[in-house]
């Protein structure tokens, strides 16, 4: 896994893949073939459009972060203010594959902020025992993934832990962190979206950001929840998502969704980075359909925000969710089918799902397989005329 | 270069010469841990120029003949023991010199559990509780480890370990409690019967999956050695659940981050009808111990003593040295795996029968103590009586109680109730008050 992991490390640095290197630059000068390849790549690296979120003033003063360094900021915070935390995984000591850990040993020392040996599942357990024991755990899982191994752990251990001991024990001072979702060319098994998986199990919850901004303050809330999360990151906005990020630590409510974008005609949901694909979508939408969407980030899967969902059904009378993840069996059934029991005398037309197919997620066929704007958009103009 | 090649060769000699020796004493096994150390640092320093490996991997000197290393498991990692199958202390320099209560102590706590272990399996055949696990055979791996540890030491068990609560002096009304899930449980009801679990008692609850507490334990040891606090952490697990993944974890975990936690593995020959020639082909579970780096050691299960000694030292220096350590005691399943399996469908009568007569913890620690003029015939059959009047008088207390009341069904999922399943909770209500008699509202707490 590590071996895999580190091949797409080196794909992941948009000085590489997205901004044309020089060399790339000479290639495209010499031969208008390769031109033309590259600009291909470009386009579909880029999906969607990051949008900063308005700059926060509540919590003081603010730093251009990227999601990463705000991951880190968050964890900067937890480690400084809490000295009982740890944080551990694969590769985290020397800042970890995807940057999020840099300078945290040197700063707070090796006994909290170390190397594990190379094993999913003997992280979650061991994050567990960290947790059963007291102490803050906030452990890393490479790829969301690679989270598999641990799902015995998760499932049958961390979510049951508090439950079945009658309160005795709990592990609720751990926090599972991951890189997630779809990045251009991770192929199988580094772009899959695991949450629905999770969604079926109760005792654990699971949270995914769509910015800097709410990483930071949706993790610092998982870290202070009294229940253990999985906290999945939008690895495609690692560098690309820049915006300005208080410093100190604040907290963004947990199972709480936030409506983005308010409208009248129809409803959006999504969470991390299809977020942005639909804001987009909203905009094309009342440009070229006149149609006015609410855009609704529903931030937590699980125990996720029925009321806002449903208060915006209610009052739009259309709704249609998106996610990367394939769509039987997606996160997007559940809000379909809830929806469709609390709103069926607002319902104007048949609950839309945009998700991925029902196919591993491929590699080169990447473009083709991802719910992106315009089949978002293809699905909206539907609805209006249903 | 000849002169290299020749030391290898020796050393290669000497290594196979001690793993053929028979006695792999702690003082051999020390002496290898200070030259893994040493070998370790030797690995540090890069000088391409020495015609000796530099791998980063491993630190280990050149062979020139081809050879693989073989398994010993024909003469295994020996059983260390303190008394014979008569009671008679064997060296005298092995002795722990218990005291005449604390061997007395032992013996009424592994009675004791035997006792209750005999009259829940029958009130399970009987039809009054759903499911048992007995302890036959194994009580002395519980009391002698458990008597070895300090009592703010945390345990993480598989299931097969009630000694360890009785010795920290869980009440019987509370094992009772948990098997009923009357409303005394502190469990309140929800897991399956003894899946015991104790906060005062630092005894970790239970769960059905195997193995998974390994990691969890190693990871508990951690945090416990970042506290600094004097406490180490003690894993049970039987010879079965070591195969799974998280047995591997949990070894690797605890010997890389330095965990001071004791690994006490149960090998009773069977993982319910799997013997342990389908489970491993090793020397057992404590020739994979040194693999990962790890203190190990095998002991007699059924010697009280050489249970204790070698937990007493495991616990000394796991808390010293921070390291983990590897106990493997061997014992024997006497009893069938659980109530829901007969073991004569896969083992013969006689079998049993040999462990159950001639080689049972509780009947050698007996023998000890009759030569001690410590227990007299006298004292048996009153122990048995009064022993069996407080479980009886505790299980009918048990069998009496009600059911905790269903309410509690719906907390703790989340520290918090969430709005969902609050709804789910109301609606679970409702429905109850509407067909109340269809269901057995009567014999939960209200």
């Amino acid at each position: 896994m590590a071996a895999a992991a580190r091949l797409l490390i080196r794909g992941a640095n948009p000085k590489l893949s997205i901004a044309p290197s020089s060399f790339g630059a000479t290639l495209l000068k010499l031969s208008p073939s390769c031109s033309s390849r590259t600009k291909a790549q470009r386009r579909h690296a880029a999906h969607f459009t990051f949008q900063p979120d308005p700059v926060p003033t509540q919590y003081g003063s603010t730093q251009k972060m990227n999601l990463f360094q705000s991951v880190t900021s968050a964890l900067d915070n937890t480690l400084a203010n809490d000295p009982t935390a740890v944080i551990f995984g694969e590769d985290v000591a020397f800042g970890g594959v995807f940057r999020c850990t840099v300078g945290l040993r040197d700063k707070y020392g090796k006994d909290r902020v170390f190397n594990t040996p190379l094993c999913e599942q003997g992280i979650v357990g061991f994050g567990i025992g960290v947790a059963a024991a007291g102490a803050t755990a906030i452990a890393e899982i490479q790829f969301a993934d690679y989270i598999f191994p641990a799902f015995d752990q998760i499932v049958n251990e961390a979510a049951k832990y508090r439950y079945r001991s009658g309160d005795l024990f709990d592990c609720g001072k751990l926090t599972i962190r991951a890189p997630w979702g779809c990045v251009g060319h991770g192929s199988l098994y580094h772009s899959q979206s695991p949450e629905a998986f999770f969604a079926h199990c109760p005792g654990i919850k699971v949270v995914i950001p769509r910015g800097p901004i709410q990483a930071k303050g949706l993790l610092l809330s998982c870290i202070a929840d009294n229940n253990p999360c999985v906290f999945f990151e939008p690895k495609i906005l690692y560098r690309a998502a820049v915006e300005q990020v208080p410093v100190e630590p604040y907290t963004i409510p947990l199972s709480q969704a936030e409506i983005v974008q308010e409208g009248s005609d129809l409803t959006l949901v999504a969470w991390g980075t299809q977020l942005h694909v639909l804001k987009e979508v909203a905009t094309m939408a009342q440009e070229k359909l006149g149609v006015s969407c609410e855009v609704i980030d529903l931030q937590t899967i699980l125990p996720w925000d029925t009321e806002t969902v449903c208060k915006s059904v209610v009052k739009t009378g259309r709704l249609l969710i998106s996610h990367e993840a394939p769509v039987t069996g997606g996160f997007a059934a559940e809000i379909s089918s809830t929806v469709q029991e609390e709103c069926f005398l607002n319902l104007e037309a048949p609950i839309s799902r945009v998700c991925g197919y029902d196919t591993p997620f491929p590699h080169i066929f990447e473009p083709f397989y991802i719910p992106d704007k315009w089949k978002c958009f293809d699905a909206i103009k539907r609805m209006i005329n249903y | 270069m000849a002169a290299l090649s020749n030391l290898s060769k020796m050393s290669g000699l000497c290594l196979r010469a001690a793993r053929q020796a028979a006695g792999l004493t702690a003082s051999r096994l020390l002496q290898r841990r200070a030259l893994r150390v040493t070998a370790v640092q030797l690995q540090q320093p890069f000088d391409s120029s020495l015609e000796k490996p530099q791998f980063p991997g491993a630190s280990a000197e050149f062979v020139d003949q081809l050879e693989f290393i073989q398994p010993n498991v024909i003469s295994g990692i020996p059983i260390y023991r303190v008394m014979d199958r008569q009671g008679n202390i064997i060296n005298p320099s092995q002795d722990p010199q218990l005291s005449k209560e604390t061997v007395l102590n032992f013996y009424q706590k592994m009675t004791l559990l035997n006792t209750m272990d005999r009259i829940l399996y029958e009130s399970q055949r009987q039809g009054r509780i759903s499911f048992y696990m007995t302890n036959y055979g194994e009580e002395g791996t519980h009391l002698g480890s458990a008597a070895a540890l300090e009592p703010t030491d945390l345990v993480f068990g598989q299931y097969r370990e009630a000694g360890v609560l009785m010795y920290r002096g869980f009440p019987l009304d509370l094992f009772m409690a948990q098997c009923y899930a009357n409303a005394d449980d502190l469990g309140k009801g929800r897991q399956m019967p003894v899946h015991y679990g104790c906060r005062d008692l630092n005894f970790v609850t239970i769960s059905s999956p195997l193995a998974t507490q390994l990691p969890q334990a190693a990871g508990a040891a951690y945090a416990i050695k970042r506290e600094n606090m004097n406490r180490a952490v003690i894993c049970y697990f039987g010879e079965g659940a070591a195969s799974e993944g998280d047995a591997h974890a949990g070894f690797n975990f605890s010997a890389t981050l330095e965990c001071p936690l004791i690994f006490f593995c149960r090998n009773n020959g069977y993982a319910i009808s799997t013997p342990t020639n389908e489970q491993y082909r090793g020397d057992g579970i404590a020739a994979r111990g040194p693999g990962y780096g790890m203190l190990s050691i095998r002991v007699d299960g059924n010697d009280v003593f050489a249970v204790y000694n070698a937990t007493k030292e495991a616990r000394r220096r796991a808390v010293a040295e921070n390291q983990p350590f590897l106990i493997e005691a061997m014992t024997y399943r006497i009893g069938h795996h659980s109530t829901s399996d007969d073991s004569s469908a896969y083992r013969s009568v006689d079998e049993v029968n040999y462990w159950d007569k001639q080689d049972h913890p509780i009947s050698r620690l007996r023998h000890y103590m009759t030569a001690r003029g410590w227990w007299s015939e006298d004292d048996e059959r009153s122990w048995r009586k009064q022993s069996r009047k407080t479980v009886m008088e505790a299980f009918e207390r048990a069998e009496r109680r009600l059911k905790p009341n269903p309410e509690l069904l719906f907390t703790d999922v989340y520290h918090e109730m969430t709005p969902g399943l609050s709804k789910q909770r109301e609606s679970m209500w409702r429905h109850v008050q509407q067909y109340k008699e269809h269901y057995p509202l009567d014999l939960y707490e209200k």
